[in-house]
């Protein structure tokens, strides 16, 4: 029996290899939120129903495929792979489970820029969520950084560069920010939309609409672009006059929901003006890079999560609604859940709560929801 | 409540507080009260859904300074 490392899971996803998961959480966990690939094969059965033996599922796991069993944290994991082997089935566990697929992070390089500098795409797979890292000339800008902060400071420290700008592109309610943690932790200025910060309990640098942040010597513009909808405040970039960063405003295979700050019916319109008026108006070669994923067939082959803003202007759903009642039905009724703990996690990226790192691992637990398909 | 048997599983990590669960409910009778107490969070939802599973009646379950308790009615009949 040995571990398998959400990095190496990570590597199954992205290259479609066959995998067998035997997810041993309980049912009503598995169904909210579970690995996602397009090549895996699941079962799920909960640990506490095998505690008398494993022999009942055995013919129901494919002999021919890898066996990966997985739980919210390991434990059980462990245990009930230890039992598969003692019935004569291989079986690895993930390591540090469900709680650490929530956390890896994979950085795929996403573009180049024209002084040659780089673009890097950070996928946070479990959860759905995309961060970036903009690389120029020794110097490096972050956009929409997870709580996972080492990660991007180790990751430009290799690329000797030095932080200069941290933005978030709007005020999460899904995940963490740790934009915060990573400017106080290198001097970088970080940047919020005024309107999405009333509320907070920090100094931090205004960003706003024709805002130009330079990074590098050689003039790597990111232009802030206002783009209200999903919050008052969602701004969107465009870096280096290629890529749109398109926030949580617009995704690959759906558009952002207008609700999580309690809002639906006011920022219904706010989003239809951005996504029908604001974006149209942009150049369509841009390639939209969004701050989430909801479905692992928004990967490309390589792993990374982006297409051009023409592309997606014909193939969208959400762009190709003409009725506006009709549109406005589809952002405020039938939203799907919300996030795991929006509010508490609302009120830690306002700086007004400071819950502990194992608080801040279980209020992320779960999809990211941002989207309405 | 009165409870036939208290089972400590404080500080343990999943899966045992179920383990031990299982285990002592196996040495009460049909109709008597299990009470638990656990740390860990995740024995909400699989405490409940393991009850369930069972056919054992979860009848309360309350947080009290950080520990979980719970009570638990042996079933007349195992489902195992």
């Amino acid at each position: 029996m040995k571990p398998m490392t959400a990095k190496e899971v990570t590597k199954k996803v992205i290259q479609n290899e066959e995998l067998f998961i035997l997810d041993v959480r309980n049912e009503g966990d598995f169904n909210d939120w579970k690995i996602e690939g397009k090549t895996f094969e699941y079962l799920n059965v909960p640990y506490f129903d095998l505690l008398d033996g494993v022999e009942s599922i055995l013919n129901k796991i494919s002999a021919d495929k890898e066996l990966l069993v997985v739980c919210a944290k390991e434990g059980s994991s462990v245990m009930i792979a230890e039992m598969l082997e003692e019935a004569g089935r291989e079986a690895s566990y993930l390591k540090g489970g469900m709680k650490a697929w929530s956390e890896h992070l994979e950085p795929v390089k996403v573009g180049d820029l024209k002084d040659g500098g780089e673009m890097y795409q950070f996928v946070r797979i479990g959860k759905g969520c995309l961060s970036y890292m903009v690389i120029s000339n020794g110097e490096a800008a972050i956009v929409d950084a997870t709580r996972m902060t080492d990660v991007f400071t180790d990751f430009a420290a290799e690329k000797n560069a030095e932080i200069k700008h941290v933005f978030d592109t709007h005020l999460h309610a899904d995940h963490i920010s740790g934009g915060r943690k990573i400017a106080q932790k290198t001097g970088a200025s970080y940047w919020l939309p005024p309107k999405d910060a009333e509320e907070v309990t920090f100094e931090y640098s205004r960003l706003e609409d024709g805002n130009e942040v330079m990074i590098g010597s050689t003039k790597i513009s990111i232009q802030a672009v206002y783009s209200p909808g999903h919050t008052i405040g969602s701004t969107s970039f465009v870096v280096d006059d290629q890529y749109l960063l398109s926030g949580d405003i617009l995704f690959i295979d759906s558009i952002g929901r207008p609700d999580l700050a309690g809002k639906a019916g006011d920022w219904a319109g706010d989003l239809r003006e951005t996504l029908y008026r604001r974006y149209k108006e942009l150049s369509n070669e841009l390639v939209v890079m969004p701050a989430h994923f909801m479905i692992i067939d928004e990967l490309n082959e390589d792993g990374s999560v982006s297409e051009k803003l023409g592309t997606l202007f014909a193939k969208n759903h959400g762009l190709n609604i003409e009725d506006e009642g009709e549109f406005r039905k589809l952002v405020s009724d039938n939203l799907p859940p919300q996030p795991n703990s929006y509010q508490e996690i609302r009120e830690t990226n306002m700086g007004k709560i400071s819950p502990d790192e194992e608080k801040q691992r279980e209020m992320e637990i779960g999809p990211n929801r941002c989207a309405v398909r | 409540m009165n409870a036939a048997k208290v089972l400590d599983a404080k500080g343990l990590a999943c899966p045992m507080p179920i383990v031990k669960t299982k285990k002592a409910i196996g040495e009460i009778e049909s109709g008597q009260v299990l009470e638990v107490h656990t740390t860990d969070k995740g024995a909400v939802k699989d405490l409940t859904a393991w009850a369930e599973s069972t056919g054992n009646e979860l009848l309360k379950h309350e947080e009290d300074n950080g520990i979980l308790k719970f009570w638990i009615k042996k079933a007349n009949l195992l489902k195992r």
